[in-house]
């Protein structure tokens, strides 16, 4: 028996859940599982009272609406991973699920787990700011819409407060001619990447860029979206000498240091797989527009 | 004061009835509570896959869920699988083509390739190696794993 003692609640809403967010002490939200589980075995965390919200039906949802996908932070990573409709209106989702753990955990692993988790590569967490989403906090004070660029100020840190949890995101749906692009380098199959780069490509009627979008993580404490980078793409030819200029700018993004792996390592594994990622990504916008 | 509950789970058809601490792991309450020690324990944080079991049909790291969450579910063990002394046919297929040494990672290599099996019976080697990509062995070197599941698979398709 690993974990340290800890009162066990099972709120079955969320108007329960919050409440015993907000009127407890040293209480944590349980989702999936298949992070917080391994840290309180470890006894890294040590909870005085769990909230277990597998039992709140309704923050597991996915529905498409007015171009916006919304997603229950208790939606599970296997039912966007096997929805049809995800896989042919916002593949970036698919592509990147491909490498998230392995299909056991993401039986259990959560949307919402893996962005309140906020491991720096978590490839959920590149996606959505990639798409620009929208994260749903709510409290007993009630909602709170978070941009996913206010979400992650410090190294596995929300701006969540302490009595808040995170009920859902909505991300905008790409345009439907758009290509998409997912790649990263890991150690092994199903690890967190060093680093992941994932693009969306949209071209215009002469097969131009008109739109470019580039999330790369594993730099930092988050995802970046280098601005500068997209807008220079923009009205460009997608050929090679578009892309190779834009990965060598990619290379120049600041980068830390761990134990195991150094910035420069990082930055060239950021120049690579962003131009990568922008040829599959450029290749699959030209099949739409030409297949 | 320890936190408890009353569950009952149902396990390879069985119903049990026990009084846990919240904060027992699926895996130990199959082990002492149950006595069910073919589901082995490895990393406990995850990584391994040595305590993959069914939930509700769908596999899941039996170390990352609390015994508590299963309450009123059903459970799927490496028990399960054989009739008596008569092996299924994966693990016959794990046999014959030396998809084990040391064993300690069976269980949960069947139970990763039960649930796989049964929702693609006609497997690439590829799409075998990706699935058993969250069942860690050191013993083998997995070409003999990767041999007894796509073995399994096509004695599976025949009806062996």
């Amino acid at each position: 028996m690993k974990p340290a003692p800890f009162i066990y609640h099972d709120p079955c809403t969320l108007a329960d859940a919050t409440h015993l967010l907000a009127t407890h002490e040293n209480a944590r939200v349980l989702a999936g599982g298949q992070s917080l589980m391994p840290m309180m075995n470890f006894r890294y965390v040590m909870p005085d009272h769990l909230i277990d919200l597998n039992k709140v039906g309704e923050l597991a949802y996915l529905r498409f609406e007015g171009g916006l996908l919304h997603v229950g932070a208790m939606t599970r990573q296997r039912d966007l991973e096997f929805s049809s409709e995800v896989g042919r209106r916002c593949p970036i989702l698919r592509a990147a699920l491909d490498h998230v753990g392995h299909r056991q955990t993401r039986n259990r692993g959560t949307v919402g787990g893996s962005l309140c988790h906020l491991d720096p590569s978590a490839e959920l967490v590149n996606v959505t700011a990639l798409l620009g989403g929208t994260l749903h906090a709510m409290s007993r004070r009630g909602k709170r819409d978070i941009a996913f660029s206010e979400f992650a100020p410090a190294y596995m840190t929300t701006s969540l407060a302490p009595d808040e949890l995170l009920a859902g995101i909505t991300l905008p749906l790409p345009q439907s001619s758009h290509g998409y692009a997912f790649v990263e380098f890991a150690r092994r199959r199903g690890d967190f990447a060093i680093v992941a780069c994932a693009v969306l490509i949209e071209l215009d009627r002469n097969g131009s860029i008109e739109k470019a979008a580039i999330s790369l993580s594993g730099l930092g404490h988050a995802p970046v979206r280098p601005a500068l980078i997209e807008q220079g793409l923009q009205g460009q030819k997608p050929d090679a000498a578009a892309f190779k200029a834009a990965a060598m700018e990619a290379a120049k993004l600041d980068a830390t240091t761990d134990a195991y792996v150094t910035a420069v390592y990082r930055q060239h594994l950021a120049r690579v797989l962003t131009y990568r990622a922008l040829e599959q990504a450029a290749a699959r916008a030209l099949e739409k527009t030409h297949g | 004061m320890a936190d408890t509950r009353t569950i009952t789970v149902t396990v390879n058809g069985n119903a049990y009835q026990r009084e846990v601490e919240t904060r027992m792991t699926l895996v130990d309450f199959l082990r002492h509570e149950l006595n069910l020690t073919g589901t082995h324990v490895g990393c406990e944080h995850g990584v391994c896959g040595a305590c993959t079991v069914l939930v509700g049909g769908t596999s899941a790291r039996a170390c990352l869920m609390l015994a508590v969450q299963c309450d009123g579910q059903e459970v799927t063990t490496v028990e399960s699988l054989a009739a008596g002394d008569k092996l299924n046919p994966l693990q016959q297929a794990f046999q014959d083509n030396h998809g084990l040494q040391c064993g300690f990672c069976t269980p949960g290599m069947l139970m990763t390739l039960t649930e796989f099996l049964r929702d693609h019976p006609d497997p690439t080697e590829t799409e075998v190696r990706e699935v058993l990509s969250g069942n860690l062995c050191r013993c083998t070197g997995y070409q003999g794993i990767v041999a007894a599941a796509l073995d399994a698979a096509k004695r599976m398709r025949e009806g062996a």
